[in-house]
């Protein structure tokens, strides 16, 4: 039961991520889910890589060799990196939009559809 | 004649070239708006050398492996590793090699375009940034053969086409657009990276071979599967995910529509990939393979039907681009559906999935074309709505011959490309379901119906009295559409060979798994 409660997390934060995204019309809303989401998704791939016991990866004295996997760190931190990146830009669009039609509300942005 | 490091090395140059002239570019705008010109042509012209360099050596000697940072740059597995391919591998096989030529020639026209069409605006330092970002992310995403490499280009992708959707940011539409388009790609970047957990969690490998080698088809893998579908034909802009497309393609600068039409192709490129090399026979090759086509149907007539009644051109063009995207589709879709079966692989499989390929191409360079018409007659007349046109025919000569060929091609009228890979995708899907193929005609007609009007309504009738200075097109632009309409006649006129030597061995390469894995894996 408690090994599984990171995976638990994932779950709870998926649904919420994804709820967020689908249902929220509020643009700073839809960005917070995506990055629930992204979260969500690191977070996997650091519990897969977790092994209960073991030390950092690093070689260099290491005091036994029963490590975690380094990769998916590794491939988390690049993640982490690509989130902040699309954050900033989603929130840049946000703001633009903000100045020119008066709202963030995704419904009312209704330039596109006549 | 050629030195030896672009022997050793020109896969990871073909990438590191735009990406590092992408950053530079600011720089040189500081001092010199010309030099900055110089330098992003310069910058296009070295990456297409390099991208068909790279695609002539894997179409004469067979695929290329190049690994990163390894002490011998073919050196896939050390010996000290046990077996397992680490490090990141580039592997271009004959499929990537078609991506990469494609990349190569409409990135070069695109930009030579731009430069002309573009050079009025504000903004200039991102811009070429961002495209020449665009550029190196499509050449690593068909050229990688890691996962998680895959998806960062990925996202590079998204980024820099989103960034460039919305460039034109005085406009809110354009943002808006841009907005749409990023939430959709960064949603679609979240899926492959949970397809990536997914996987790496059962197999743990991210290198595509190792992965297809280790492949047991549980139950995770099928629910990766459905997401590679839902995010890779998402950003492919197949209906019924293909609601972005439209906003995006028409709002952005028409040299950057172009170019995302390659970008989308990528990511098709990417299903294909996927679909064929990590699953290929596990998977119930029939099941996908109908998927496939009812999507390429779908998209073919759901496309075409939204086109007709649309009045901003480049918008009617986007969906003809989803339409397009549909036959790509359904040639390989069924190619798959026969995967598991020798004979009907041989009778027909074969030949969808080289016409499905061979669209890939040559929609890339008539929709480039059309979409670069587009941009010269909106560049002159200033307005996107074709009521509001007409008789530019007789200021505008060229850019009405390069709109008619790419008009022509894209209906599938002889002796244009379209026709040919048209042709082939009729044929053999007409033996495996008539319907399918009666559908494919239909659709064929209905973007020539839409087209004549289209034609009509720009260039014909009287010369309208606002529009009696316009002038032809500048002449840069002009060249970057003249490349790709002598390429357009050019496929057509030589169909034969342009299959024989570039789509029938893309296509095997696709087919032939083992291969793929052999070449990174050895033997095994």
């Amino acid at each position: 039961m408690f090994a599984n409660l990171p995976y638990l997390t994932v779950v709870v934060l998926t649904v919420i991520g994804l709820s967020i995204i689908l249902l929220k019309r509020n643009m700073v809303k839809v960005t917070m889910g995506l990055n629930i989401l992204t979260s969500a998704v690191n977070l996997l791939i650091i519990v897969l890589g977790y092994r209960e016991g073991g030390i950092a990866p690093i070689y260099t004295l290491a005091p036994q060799t029963y490590m975690v996997l380094p990769t998916p760190q590794a491939l988390c931190l690049t993640s982490i990196v690509i989130g902040v990146a699309t954050t900033a830009l989603l929130l840049s669009f946000t703001m633009v939009i903000y100045r020119k039609y008066g709202t963030v509300n995704v419904a009312e942005m209704r330039e596109l559809k006549e | 004649m050629i030195p030896q490091f672009l022997w050793d090395h020109a896969p990871a140059m073909t990438v590191a070239v735009p990406l590092l002239a992408a950053f530079l570019c600011p720089l040189i705008g500081k001092f010199t708006a010309t030099g900055r010109k110089a330098w992003v042509l310069a910058a296009a012209a070295a990456t297409s050398a390099l991208a068909l360099f790279t695609a002539w050596r894997v179409y004469t000697m067979g695929t290329w492996v190049y690994v990163f940072g390894a002490t011998v740059p073919n050196l896939s597995v050390p010996p000290d590793s046990g077996g397992i391919p680490i490090r990141i591998i580039f592997e271009v096989d004959a499929m990537s090699a078609l991506m990469l030529v494609i990349v190569a020639i409409v990135g070069f026209s695109v930009i030579l375009y731009s430069l002309s069409a573009d050079g009025k605006r504000s903004g200039l330092e991102g811009y070429y940034t961002l495209f020449l970002l665009l550029i190196a992310s499509i050449v690593g995403m068909v050229s990688t053969g890691d996962l998680f490499n895959f998806f960062v280009f990925f996202e590079i992708s998204g980024l820099a086409s989103a960034a460039l959707v919305a460039y034109r940011v005085e406009a809110g539409r354009a943002v808006e657009a841009g907005l749409k388009y990023f939430v959709v790609s960064t949603l679609a970047g979240i899926f492959m990276l949970f397809v990536i957990a997914i996987l790496y969690g059962q197999y743990n490998a991210l290198n595509i071979a190792m992965l297809a080698s280790r492949m047991q088809f549980t139950m995770l893998d099928k629910i990766a599967l459905v997401l590679i579908i839902g995010a890779l034909a998402t950003k492919a802009g197949s209906v019924p995910m293909h609601f972005w497309t439209p906003d995006a393609y028409a709002l952005a600068p028409s040299s950057v529509t172009a170019l995302l039409v390659v970008a989308s192709q990528a990511s098709l490129y990417g299903l294909f990939r996927l679909i064929f090399t990590l699953y290929n026979l596990s998977l119930n090759a029939a099941t996908v393979g109908w998927v496939l086509i009812i999507l390429g149907v779908l998209s073919m007539f759901v496309g075409v039907t939204m086109a007709i009644p649309q009045k901003d051109v480049k918008r009617l063009m986007a969906y003809h681009a989803i339409s397009q995207t549909g036959y790509m589709l359904l040639g390989v879709g069924t190619g798959l559906a026969v995967l598991g079966n020798v004979a009907m692989l041989d009778a027909f499989g074969r030949m969808a999935m080289e016409g499905g390929i061979f669209h890939i191409i040559n929609h890339a360079i008539y929709k480039g074309l059309l979409f670069l018409t587009a941009g010269a007659i909106i560049y002159r007349v200033g307005t996107r709505d074709m009521n509001r046109m007409g008789g530019l025919g007789h200021r505008m000569k060229w850019t009405m011959i390069f709109f008619m060929i790419g008009a022509l091609a894209i209906a599938g009228i002889p002796p244009f490309n379209g026709f040919a890979s048209k042709l082939m995708i009729y044929e053999s899907v007409y033996l495996f379901n008539p319907v399918l193929a009666i559908i494919a005609m239909v659709v064929s007609i209905l973007t020539l119906a839409s087209f004549v009007k289209v034609f009509h309504s720009i260039f014909m009738g009287p010369q309208l009295p606002e529009y009696e200075h316009v002038e032809e097109a500048p002449t840069a632009m002009l060249w970057g559409m003249g490349i790709l309409a002598a390429l357009v006649i050019l496929f057509g006129l030589f169909p034969q060979q342009v299959v024989d030597s570039l789509i029938t061995p893309a296509a095997n390469a696709l087919l032939d798994q083992s291969g793929y894995l052999a070449s990174i894996l050895g033997g095994a």
